[in-house]
């Protein structure tokens, strides 16, 4: 169906079916009480999950299928959300022209990038991508403020009046689709839970899978076979008569058009864009994501990108006090010690437990999340449909 | 005229001379032999048949067109195929997958962007890729990971690649090296096949005698990057000039 096989067909379904259910699924424990906290389920966290799942997604087609590492993704998600809110301020407060604008100049300028990064491979390739993404976000950071904002970035103003929009005089623009507003909700109460259905959400889940069925499509083509025959050797591929170069370089682009409508959509749900967006650190994310849920699988690089969210905005929230009322049942002097050593890890220290998480996935499960799955699945003896993602997969470790 | 002409190819490394002068000529539907003791510049002079390597002077032609300055792409396409002494396969694909990279290569040429088409709808391509692999007795093998498969069977695989795209030249690189006396013989078995079915013209380099004598028409001898003759195997035999390259190498 829809030109997928059997297996791929039903994981389609169920990302379909999980994003679609994601705001009860992701909110188990109900309002007011003490596991509340652990809720994802409100929209700014469940947007993000999706943004960045589509980042990874992309990621994952480079990186996954040709072992290019590329250090400098975050820039292509930069441009393609500076690319996004310049169409909101001056065409249409619509979000579709915006996220088109945002995957056609990502990709041009992944055109350029790659062209020039992909005459080394390896370490250089990688360092290459690193420099062009650390002078992107330094010229957006300076040089180029007229058109990126400088530090403070862009966003919607009361002096933008887009040319197909009516807004009044001095109102602020809002994203919106054909009029449908992206920060509308319903809430629902069901007992003591409390769901948010969320335009943006669902607006941002319907493109993640278009973008995951896109990529299935891609891994399943003579060309994804093309892309694993870069990675596997390209000596021989040379030898068969084929130009790896072109390949790479469509991979790139299609990888950094995936950034580009990441950053996009980003900016459909939040209308404002900083240079940060840009920075190393943004780029060396994505790559965490990809491994951590799995090299050169189909579903592990949304994985990733939902379990460090998860961490990022969840565990970062818990505080000694909230760890004193759990502890609160132990003698005095052991409540201290448990939340003296357990606070390291929480708060801001959750970079330290996200690295403990990393460094236990690299080492015992070298094919991340998905491997994981895998071998729960193996271990109640039974075949679990379509977790795994390609036979890619299953053999290559984090490079 | 033969089907690969190189006429006075000079190639220098620093202050070695490589290839001094070297002149040949390979004939449709032969099997031309290179051999030559260590160091006499076989290797190098096959680089430069692929474009590996570009020579400092001379002329290298295959069916009356230059592939100096060409890609080792183009020079394939235009249907030079090279087997390598460690076959060259992709380790981390299926043998199908091998397989179906060349058929690919053959149809679509070096590059086509075949992004949103499925695999499973190639029937053309894996009935070619199935087909040939019948015929190396590896299909029951198709599903297994190439980098699997044993020392043989990855060069018979990297054989039947380079054979599917119906090349008009194979270029072997000591496809026998460090094997065992069995996987010699079956491996000239399988050259002896491929010459006699799909009369390919081959050249191969080799350290082997048996393996040259078994197979070659032509045999050309190098040494210290020039050919002292070249002639049938029996004439090559008690050639002096040759008995002397080799006595002199196992003099050293």
């Amino acid at each position: 169906m829809l030109g997928l096989g059997k297996k791929d067909f039903s994981l389609l379904m169920l990302v379909l079916v999980l994003t679609m259910l994601a705001p009860f699924i992701l909110n188990p424990f109900p309002e007011g009480s003490g596991m509340a906290q652990f809720n994802a389920g409100y929209p700014d966290l469940m947007q993000r999950f999706v943004i960045f799942g589509i980042f990874a997604i992309g990621f994952n087609i480079l990186f996954g299928l040709t072992g290019y590492l590329s250090f400098g993704h975050a820039a292509f998600l930069g441009v393609g959300s500076y690319a996004a809110i310049w169409m909101m301020k001056l065409v249409s407060l619509n979000v579709i022209p915006a996220m088109i604008m945002g995957v056609i100049f990502a990709g041009l300028f992944a055109l350029v990038v790659g062209f020039i990064s992909l005459r080394r491979s390896g370490i250089y390739f990688s360092i290459l991508t690193l420099a062009f993404a650390q002078m992107s976000y330094a010229l957006a950071y300076s040089v180029l403020t007229p058109i990126t904002g400088g530090e403070t970035g862009l966003q919607l103003k009361s002096t933008d009046n887009p040319i197909l929009s009516n807004l009044a005089e001095g109102e602020i623009g809002r994203a919106s689709l054909f009029g449908l507003d992206m920060r509308a909700s319903i809430e629902l109460e069901m007992g003591n839970w409390l769901f948010t259905l969320n335009m943006g959400y669902y607006v941002a889940a319907f493109v993640m899978l278009i973008a995951f069925y896109i990529a299935i499509r891609i891994f399943r083509s003579p060309f994804g076979v093309m892309l694993r025959a870069v990675k596997s050797n390209q000596n021989r591929m040379n030898y068969t008569g084929l130009n790896p170069r072109p390949y790479t370089l469509a991979a790139f682009v299609i990888s950094g058009m995936y950034a580009g409508l990441a950053g996009g959509l980003m900016v459909a749900m939040d209308t404002q864009v900083g240079p940060e967006r840009m920075f190393w650190t943004a780029s060396g994310e994505v790559v965490l994501m990809t491994i951590l849920g799995g090299v050169g699988t189909l579903i592990g690089p949304v994985l990733g990108a939902g379990l460090i969210k998860y961490m990022e905005n969840i565990i970062s929230k818990i505080n000694s006090d909230i760890l004193h009322t759990w502890f609160a049942f132990l003698p005095d002097g052991l409540e201290d010690l448990v939340v003296t050593l357990i606070y390291p890890f929480i708060g801001k220290g959750w970079h330290l437990t996200l690295g403990i998480v990393f460094m236990l996935v690299v080492i015992f499960l070298p094919g991340g999340l998905v491997e994981g799955g895998q071998r729960i699945a193996r271990l109640f003896g039974k075949r679990r449909k379509s977790e795994d993602g390609s036979s890619a997969g299953k053999t290559t470790p984090a490079e | 005229m033969g089907i690969l002409e190189v006429k006075g190819v000079n190639k220098r490394f620093g202050g070695l001379q490589a290839l001094g002068d070297v002149n040949l000529s390979v004939q449709e539907q032969t099997v031309h032999a290179i051999i030559g003791p260590n160091g006499a510049g076989k290797s190098t002079l096959l680089n430069c048949l692929v474009g590996k390597l570009i020579p400092d002077s001379g002329s290298v032609m295959f069916d009356n067109q230059s592939v100096l300055g060409r890609k080792p792409h183009e020079i394939n396409q235009m249907g030079i195929s090279r087997v390598f002494q460690t076959p060259e396969i992709f380790t981390d694909l299926t043998v199908l997958e091998n397989m179906m990279i060349p058929c690919f290569a053959k149809r679509d040429g070096a590059f086509r962007l075949h992004a949103l088409e499925s695999l499973g709808h190639e029937k053309g391509i894996r009935e070619m890729a199935e087909t040939m692999l019948e015929e190396v007795n590896m299909l029951d093998k198709r599903n297994a990971h190439a980098g699997s498969l044993s020392r043989g069977d990855k060069r018979r695989l990297e054989m039947a690649m380079c054979l599917v795209q119906e090349p008009r030249l194979l270029l072997l690189d000591e496809p026998t090296a460090g094997m065992a006396r069995a996987d010699t013989n079956n491996t000239i078995d399988l050259l002896k096949e491929i010459k006699e079915k799909r009369k390919i013209t081959m050249a191969i380099i080799e350290h082997d005698m048996h393996v040259v004598f078994s197979l070659a028409e032509r045999i050309t001898v190098l040494a210290q990057g020039t050919p002292l003759v070249e002639d049938t195997p029996d004439n090559i035999k008690g050639h002096p000039k040759v008995k002397e390259a080799y006595l002199g190498e196992a003099a050293h």
